[in-house]
């Protein structure tokens, strides 16, 4: 019978592919391991199912093809058996749903001790801001952008000054810090989207979306587009350095801060020293 | 989104009636023949059309609360700015009301058999809503004159998109109306208009209803309203 | 037991519903093209939806060659492959899976089957289609205006759709809303007749409970239309005023290529919840028919009645119901208030109980059939597979934190393409070979039909199953082409490779089956009336294919379920709908 055998085949196939398969994902770089383990879990159960039904279908093909003679049994439904059934199946996405809304739980709640990043996408290119000494980013607005001040920060605020921003260039991350990343657009939806960490957002114009994150490893990531952005969308590109602390430090220090890239004199020199005074 | 869900509530809550008059519980492969025993279970005995325009209420009536709920997503935006209500407003909702009116008389009419009743219920109606949708271009007009022009803010977008597509609904009705009077016209029997006359007043009073939850909304009144509400479910 | 008094048969008068006044055409014009008649506005929808489905199919050549192949094609460019991705999935999902079930499917069968003469108003339902016909021509059109299609994606979410970043930002993404909405008004002209006829139609006897799942599918799917694509309507009508007359429903303060644009205030996410307010319907708006008439299939060709045909109806009407409260799954990593993924992600996966259960009774009534392995019965237990595939790997996207890495990758393009294109197709093209006897009264050609089929089947999943690893590897979708990022190895291209390549055979196998239908309409075997011995109404007409009025002198009067097959004691293995009781009924003694 080729054709039970065929579609037996096609769910063992796809079994086996997945066991085989080189196309997995990235190892991760962050503290999302939860979300790598509820996939797993979807994956474990959904692939017993996919199997279960596959396998039932074929052997029924198998064993209760037409032949001369035969004749279909009359089965009009089994309460009992679709009730279990249907138990069943509430179980299994119980198993899924509960760790999932778990994890999703942690992911919406930011650590108190988690120091702001802010991305600004626009098309079709990443800037990056990070609070200066005050710990605390500027206001902005797009009203105010222009050529000497790329992500439109207030020049009226007096926590903007000292913010480093970092336009056209690599962002780096400490390691083993939590991190709030605050994500804006000035133009169109974006997506911060680097694969090792998991986690992603759109950034909205008018809006301020985040997620969180703690990197656990050092490494340069690729920084990718995850949301439809127009005819560059495939080109918009950056990189996220997590670095030990003292290049982080390093790093910090060759930055300019708003004072310093619009020229403004009058301010105090800014720069972030690392470590205190 | 919550007037939306609310109105799909209120249509799942008739459906789910009527089903629950299907006997959907029952075995089927346990009984033969051409069941006459369960009336209600075959098919709707009343006439299509009025059916047709039950379920094409049910659709108008989803369109408008969908605008209502973008409205209401949209008011809470910094920039919103409400418009004044031009005194004009309040003269054509009256003629609106009495375009309902008058329609009305031509059902009842049309129920008493009486055939120059219906004509003049029906011509009455009909210029009434003429009426009314010049009103509203002038209503247009004189915010246009006043500087609140369709892109200045969104209220005032929503102002003439909301208020143009009541218009649009009210044309269609309008043309419906026309082959109602011309068969009137011609007829001399009212049983063969009576269900035509009988869904130009439902649909009049629907577009009615419309237009008053519209007025209410874009005049601020229901502000307070849709404010308990959302205390209510908060 | 319903007792039944057996002396009142008898006697019973032809029909309970008063017979229809019919228009009969007076010319070749109004018979064949201005005609009023369901069946033929059924193939006309038909016709139509395949046409510019092929288009959609040549554009998905198109993607597949620049994905597979980047670089070679110079005639390629990344505006177009944005055109190319943007017209193929509103193609696919609206103007052919939407009209194709409804107004195809729809139009032929649920007259038909309920055992009316025509739809209720037949005048509505040919304008239905001629404004279906003006709404595909004009977003055919948007190919060959200035600046071409939009290239906004399908979900056209503003602000991107109509600033000047994207392609088809002049004409296209105005015509494409124009063409929305035209579909829309279409629609529900055809929806009305599809729901009034189920509801005031159907013949003597034919109660709710003994409608064919085909008939449950397209009018709920139906309800469900006439109910989601108002936010559509409203989404488009919104968005046109924000691009043509600067008003800012949608649009924020944003600087447009370094110059502050005229937008201000508005909102991109109100745009996305009208968006899926009507696209997480739509889904099912595509699925529940395809679910109706795959249970047929399954049924007629498996000779057993449907298993659970109860849980079945009670399954499509809480699909019906549940799928208007999820639509926020497409919107987990919107940056929507994130507290509401827990409503979702719940909702959403409580969705897939009464989704599983149709696949259990499916796959139960196939237990101590008697499976004949037709074509339409292949189609049937390949879409299963897909189907239970697709919807395993929704259960990924569903759930909200699973989302999270998921979203944007290749992942949710394998998903939704083996949810709802390869398994509605698979349906759709199973319907075809078992429909196409009573609608041209010939057989299709059966060697070529298993090619067809087996080609298609394999090939299609060949194609979404390993996509799913490109998306956990991370590779974001829609991308003109990949770049060089440090985690996508060069066998990721080469899998691609693979795809495209697999892509274009089964779009070529395509041919062979509109081959096999050109050819069996001269040549085919002669069908008769019921070749699939079948017990619905659709089978039962007096001529094949059936006339103007489908049932002759008399309408037909219903005496039992649409599933009487291999009834234990009777003589065939069916008994038709229409057939009366030969004995007054034993069948309280069954199991």
């Amino acid at each position: 019978m080729y054709v039970a055998l065929l579609l037996l085949l096609v769910a063992i196939g796809s079994v086996l592919f997945h066991l085989w398969s080189p196309w997995w994902w990235t190892p991760i770089a962050t503290n999302w391991r939860y979300i790598d383990d509820t996939i797993n879990i979807t994956f474990w159960i959904t692939g017993f199912v996919f199997v279960a039904v596959i396998a039932f279908m074929a052997y029924c093909v198998f064993r209760f093809h037409h032949k001369e003679g035969r004749r279909a049994a009359y089965n009009p439904e089994n309460k009992r058996l679709e009730w279990w059934l249907s138990v069943g199946t509430g179980i299994g996405v119980a198993a899924m749903l509960a760790p999932g809304l778990v994890v999703w739980h942690q992911f919406v709640t930011v650590p108190p001790d988690a120091t702001e990043v802010e991305v600004m996408g626009q098309q079709w290119q990443w800037s990056f801001r990070l609070p200066g000494k005050d710990g605390r980013l500027g206001t902005t607005d797009v009203r105010n952008i222009s050529s000497d001040n790329p992500m439109g920060l207030n020049r009226d605020d007096p926590h903007g000054q000292d913010d480093v921003v970092i336009d056209n260039g690599d962002l780096h991350l400490q390691v083993g810090k939590p991190v709030k990343v605050l994500l804006r657009s000035v133009d169109v939806l974006h997506d911060f989207y680097v694969p090792e960490f998991r986690a992603k957002m759109d950034m909205v114009p008018g809006m301020v979306t985040y997620f969180w994150i703690k990197p656990i490893r050092t490494g340069t990531f690729d920084v990718l587009c995850a949301e439809l952005c127009g005819a560059a969308h495939f080109q918009m590109r950056a990189r996220v350095i997590v670095d030990e602390e003292s290049e982080y430090h390093a790093w910090l220090e060759q930055q300019k801060t708003f004072a310093e890239l619009s020229g403004r004199s009058a301010v105090t020199r800014a720069t972030y020293k690392s470590g205190g005074e | 989104m919550s007037a939306i869900i609310l109105f799909l509530a209120v249509i799942a809550t008739i459906v789910g009636w009527w089903l629950s008059q299907q006997r959907l519980t029952a075995k089927p492969w346990l009984e033969e023949g051409p069941i006459d025993d369960f009336p209600g279970t075959g098919a709707m005995t009343s006439p299509a059309a009025k059916i047709g325009l039950g379920v094409f209420l049910a659709v108008a009536g989803c369109l408008f609360t969908l605008f209502i709920s973008a409205y209401s997503m949209r008011m809470n935006m910094a920039d919103w700015r409400a418009l004044p209500v031009p005194k004009l407003l309040w003269f054509n909702t009256g003629v609106l009301v009495l375009s309902s009116v008058a329609l009305q008389w031509a059902y009842l009419a049309a129920r008493r058999n009486d055939i120059d009743g219906v004509m003049l219920g029906l011509l009455a109606g009909g210029a009434a809503a003429v009426t009314f949708l010049v009103g509203q271009l002038l209503v247009w007009q004189q915010l246009i004159v006043a500087g609140y022009f369709v892109a200045s803010n969104p209220a005032n977008s929503f102002f003439y998109l909301l208020t143009a597509v009541h218009g649009l609904h009210l044309m269609g009705g309008l043309a419906a109306l026309g082959k109602t009077t011309a068969r009137v016209w011609r007829s001399t029997e009212v049983t063969e208009v009576q269900l035509s006359v009988e869904l130009c007043t439902i649909y009049w009073h629907f577009l009615l209803l419309v237009w008053l939850v519209l007025l209410g909304l874009l005049t601020g009144w229901t502000d307070n309203f849709v404010d308990i509400c959302r205390r209510l479910l908060s | 037991m319903v007792d039944i008094p057996y002396d009142a048969i008898a006697g019973v008068p032809p029909a309970e519903v008063p017979d229809v006044e019919l228009y009969h055409p007076r010319s070749w014009w109004t018979r064949y093209v201005f005609s009023q008649d369901a069946k033929v506005i059924a193939v006309q929808y038909a016709l139509t939806a395949s046409a510019i489905g092929l288009v959609a199919l040549v554009l998905s050549w198109m993607m597949r060659l620049q994905l597979g192949f980047p670089g070679t094609f110079s005639f390629i460019d990344p505006n177009q492959y944005l055109q190319f991705i943007t017209m193929h999935g509103m193609i696919m999902v609206i103007y052919l899976l939407t009209a194709l079930f409804l107004g195809g499917f729809g139009n032929y069968l649920i007259p038909l089957m309920v055992g009316a003469r025509d739809m209720v108003f037949p005048y509505v339902n040919m304008l239905s289609y001629w404004v279906y016909l003006l709404a595909v021509l004009v977003l055919a059109s948007t190919f060959f205006v200035p600046g071409g299609p939009t290239g906004a994606g399908w979900t056209l979410y503003p602000p991107q759709a109509i600033l000047s970043g994207t392609p088809g930002q002049d004409w296209g993404i105005i015509l494409m809303m124009a063409s929305l909405i035209l579909f829309i008004i279409g629609f529900t002209m055809g929806g009305l007749n599809y729901v009034v006829t189920t509801l005031q139609a159907r013949a003597r006897g034919m109660t709710l409970m003994r409608l064919p799942l085909t008939v449950w599918g397209i009018f709920t799917a139906t309800v469900m239309a006439l109910l989601a694509f108002p936010a559509l309507f409203v989404a488009s009508v919104m968005m046109l005023f924000d691009r043509a007359l600067g008003t800012s429903f949608f649009m924020p303060s944003l600087v447009e290529m370094g110059t502050l644009s005229k937008y201000g205030g508005g909102s991109p996410l109100l745009f996305q919840h009208l968006f899926w307010f009507f696209g997480h319907p739509e889904v099912y708006i595509v699925a529940l028919p395809a679910f109706g008439i795959v249970s047929d299939l399954i049924s007629t060709h498996a000779r057993k009645n449907i298993f659970g045909y109860r849980m079945m109806v009670w399954a499509i009407v809480a699909i019906g119901a549940l799928s208007f409260v999820v639509w926020a799954h497409h919107m987990y990593v919107s940056g929507m208030y994130p507290y509401f993924g827990f409503f979702f992600a719940t909702t959403t996966l409580i969705i897939a109980i009464p989704t599983a259960i149709k696949v259990y009774n499916w796959v139960l009534t196939l237990w101590r059939g008697d499976i004949h392995l037709t074509v339409p019965m292949l189609f049937a237990l390949a879409f299963i597979i897909t189907f239970v595939n697709g919807g395993l790997t929704g259960l990924f996207l569903g759930n909200v934190v699973v989302d999270v890495p998921l979203s944007d990758t290749m992942f949710v393009v394998a998903h939704f393409h083996m949810v709802m294109g390869v398994a509605p197709i698979l349906v759709v093209l199973g319907a075809i070979y078992h429909w196409y006897p009573k609608v041209t009264g010939r057989m299709l050609n059966d060697p070529l039909g298993k090619f067809h089929f087996w080609v298609t089947f394999l090939g299609a999943y060949m194609i979404f199953f390993p996509m799913h690893y490109l998306g956990l590897l991370g590779v974001p979708r829609r991308y003109y082409e990949l770049g060089e990022a440090a985690f996508i190895p060069p066998s990721a291209h080469s899998l691609n490779a693979f795809i495209s390549v697999v892509a274009l055979t089964v779009g070529f196998a395509q041919m062979v089956f509109l081959f096999n239908l050109a050819w069996s309409l001269f040549k085919g075997k002669l069908a008769g009336g019921n070749p699939w011995r079948a017990t619905t109404l659709e089978w039962q007409t007096p001529e094949t294919p059936p006339g103007h009025g489908n049932w002759g002198k008399d309408l037909p009067v219903v005496y039992r379920w649409a599933y009487d097959y291999s009834v234990p004691g009777a003589k065939e293995d069916f008994i038709p709908q229409n057939q009366p009781p030969a004995t007054p009924s034993a069948r309280g003694a069954l199991p």
